[in-house]
């Protein structure tokens, strides 16, 4: 969403960029040869580790976008209740915190296996660049893409890396 | 009383004879990050953020509680300094549960702003996640223990400007803990006079006003300010 925020500046980042992957496009497979992934969010399952190499592998310049990918934030509380492992948080989500249908999902496919905590993206993979905030502010996201852009070695400072 | 001079980053400066090293640089108008230092209460020294290099000394010293003497020579931004500056903030974010985000002193907090003023754009060490608890049980007032940093300054400011000597610190190492009394919860404390000192000293979101929501809390530090004021100088007349 704060990436739609940069408002008009996408008609200025369009002709200069392709896109080739995104939640918005209907593409299921991350392409070979890509030059930037902002990547969101923590690594919480199995699905987005993989996902996680599968960039890595596949993207030339990989951000972290956000305080979810980098500090695991709120997607990561639940690393610090003290729930001890990955079938209580379940246990919890979907049995004692539900009032409909008390069970934990069981068919394959629906619920990726969790991890046993939530990660911070660069303790799964290398990360190039981190975008702080939440969400990150849209002049930050616009600054780190102008520079990078230009081909420079993106670098923000002072209150342009705040969280939170 | 004698004035010493001595250097800092090369520059010469003379300050009052038993001055902090912290004192005399900033009356030099040179800034040192700090955490655990509040104005008005004495230093201990606990934070490590204003750690400076003293020529001829093994190790670093604390500006906050390291006397000047004569012929000084102190550098506070060296390469050295400022890499474990880094670290010792990224060892702080990493020891507690610190979520910005969703913090009552999100855009108020010491330890946010000097995260960013020192270039902290992650944390390369594993966060612990470790378990805290809230006291919630005083009627105005909360703890959360998850973003307490151990800085001692809601001790010193219960104990030496108020008097009460409610808040007290307990355990050793990542284990210690800020209690009230001999370890009570809040509301049972016989000895706190519900003053709000501590809040005010807080520099994160450890301590704060119940009802206070996300980035809602803001800090009127001039109260400290005004009761040293007033007992020092008798200035007994409060003006907001």
């Amino acid at each position: 969403m704060s990436f739609l925020d940069l408002d008009e500046f996408l008609l200025e980042l369009a002709p200069q960029v392709c896109m080739v992957f995104s939640p918005i496009m209907d593409v299921k497979k991350y392409p070979a040869n890509v030059d930037l992934c902002l990547v969101e969010g923590a690594i919480c399952n199995e699905d987005h580790l993989e996902m996680a190499k599968t960039i890595r592998c596949h993207t030339k310049f990989v951000v972290a976008f956000g305080d979810c990918a980098i500090t695991g934030n709120v997607s990561a509380i639940r690393n610090q209740l003290g729930l001890g492992g990955r079938e209580n948080v379940l246990q919890r989500a979907y049995v004692e915190a539900a009032q409909l249908n008390q069970c934990v999902p069981s068919m394959r496919g629906i619920v990726p296996p969790l991890l046993e905590r939530v990660l911070p993206l660069h303790e799964v993979i290398p990360v190039d660049f981190f975008l702080t905030g939440c969400p990150p502010h849209p002049n930050k996201i616009r600054s780190f893409l102008c520079q990078w852009l230009a081909g420079d070695n993106p670098r923000l400072e002072g209150l342009d890396l705040k969280m939170g | 009383m004698a004035a010493k001079t001595l250097t800092i980053n090369g520059r010469q400066i003379s300050a009052a004879e038993g001055s902090t090293i912290l004192q005399a640089a900033l009356d030099a108008g040179v800034s040192l990050p700090t955490l655990c230092h509040l104005e008005g209460v004495y230093d201990v020294g606990a934070c490590r953020l204003c750690l400076v290099e003293v020529k001829g000394a093994s190790k670093l010293v604390p500006a906050c509680t390291t006397t000047i003497s004569e012929g000084m020579e102190i550098q506070t931004a060296t390469e050295r300094l400022v890499k474990y500056r880094r670290i010792t903030l990224e060892l702080l974010f990493a020891e507690r549960n610190h979520v910005c985000s969703v913090c009552v002193a999100n855009g108020h907090c010491e330890l946010q702003s000097l995260a960013f003023s020192q270039g902290m754009d992650h944390v390369r060490f594993e966060y612990i996640f470790p378990k805290w608890d809230v006291d919630n049980t005083h009627s105005l007032f909360g703890m959360d223990h998850n973003r307490c940093i151990l800085c001692t300054r809601c001790v010193r400011v219960c104990w030496h400007i108020e008097g009460a000597g409610t808040r007290n610190v307990a355990g050793r190492g990542g284990q210690s803990k800020i209690i009230t009394d001999l370890n009570t919860s809040w509301s049972e404390s016989e000895s706190c006079t519900s003053c709000g000192k501590c809040i005010q000293s807080c520099p994160t979101g450890a301590l704060f006003f119940k009802g206070a929501t996300v980035g809602e809390m803001v800090r009127d530090r001039s109260k400290l300010e005004f009761i040293v004021n007033a007992r020092e100088k008798k200035l007994w007349v409060y003006q907001d």
